[in-house]
């Protein structure tokens, strides 16, 4: 079975993670980690990191009222809806 | 009468009142329109502001997705819910506004990767954090804090992410929105949230 480092797992650990790499490649990622803690902690944290981006919730605030108005007051221009309007 | 949070109602519910609002916006009825900002707006800022930091640019944005909203409302055909149909244009005019900022002066991804020594071994690892995300994530600091991080990345990066990991969009469709090939998506969401991890664990440790 070929051999990998720390180098060549965390190039490739979104593969490995994402589990679409074959199986020999597989395990010799396997027996890499197994043998090296720190590539371990890397990959548990790099999971972590996505599911803390994963997991943020959607906070909405309170639109403030000048906000609204200028929405729609922009819906009523004379050129809104003509293709050039600009932004 | 007030509908509550769209986003958080039940499928049937919402096609329900979704129809209701649209009736009324296809008849040009102001208070559907207000009714529709009001009610919408704060989740579309939301997903805005994951985007742009910038709470002038994130305005902006909101306005151009509401304006481009009334213009597509009479093909909108009601295969998806309002409130995704929506998100989506909220997304979309968050990018288009972020391509057309002059970009600021950011980090370059390579400062926040992990660097090795000539045999295959990390340089200098620092110990791992230990709490796991839903801990995390259960205090308000934390989610500030993440948010933070995730600004903190190069645009291209960022932009990856946000349409990747956070609005769980497919890499193909990413790759079309990017204009870059499904590939190039795949690398550039690993470095992204290598980076991510990278400045977390600077917070964390």
């Amino acid at each position: 079975m070929p051999t990998i480092d720390c180098r060549e797992l965390i190039l490739f650990l979104d593969d490995y993670a994402a589990s679409t790499m074959d199986i020999g490649r597989r395990a010799a990622f396997d027996a890499h980690l197994a043998v090296c803690s720190a590539c371990r902690d890397y990959l548990r944290t790099y999971l972590e990191t996505t599911r803390l981006a994963r997991g943020l919730p959607v906070e909405p605030t309170e639109l403030p009222d000048a906000l609204v108005r200028a929405i729609l007051d922009a819906r009523r221009t004379p050129t809104f809806g003509q293709s050039s309007e600009s932004q | 009468m007030e509908r509550g949070d769209p986003f958080a109602s039940g499928p049937s519910t919402a096609i329900s009142e979704d129809e209701s609002l649209l009736v009324g916006l296809r008849a040009g009825d102001a208070a559907s329109f207000e009714r529709l900002v009001r009610d919408f707006g704060p989740r579309m800022m939301s997903a805005i502001r994951r985007v742009l930091s910038d709470e002038s640019d994130a305005q902006d944005a909101l306005q151009d997705a509401f304006l481009s909203a009334f213009r597509a409302l009479a093909t909108f055909e009601g295969q998806s819910l309002l409130s995704t149909w929506l998100h989506r244009i909220a997304v979309n005019a968050a990018l288009m506004r972020l391509r057309s900022k002059r970009r600021r002066p950011e980090r370059k991804i390579e400062d926040l990767l992990p660097t090795f020594l000539d045999d295959g071994h990390r340089f200098d690892p620092k110990p791992a954090w230990t709490a796991d995300a839903a801990s995390l994530l259960a205090v308000a600091e934390t989610r500030a804090m993440v948010r933070r991080c995730i600004e903190e990345l190069p645009e291209d990066y960022r932009m990856t992410l946000v349409l990747r990991d956070i609005e769980e969009i497919e890499t193909s469709e990413t790759a079309v929105i990017l204009g870059i090939s499904p590939g190039a998506v795949k690398t550039r969401l690993h470095r992204a949230r290598q980076a991510l991890r990278t400045l977390i664990e600077r917070e964390l440790l």
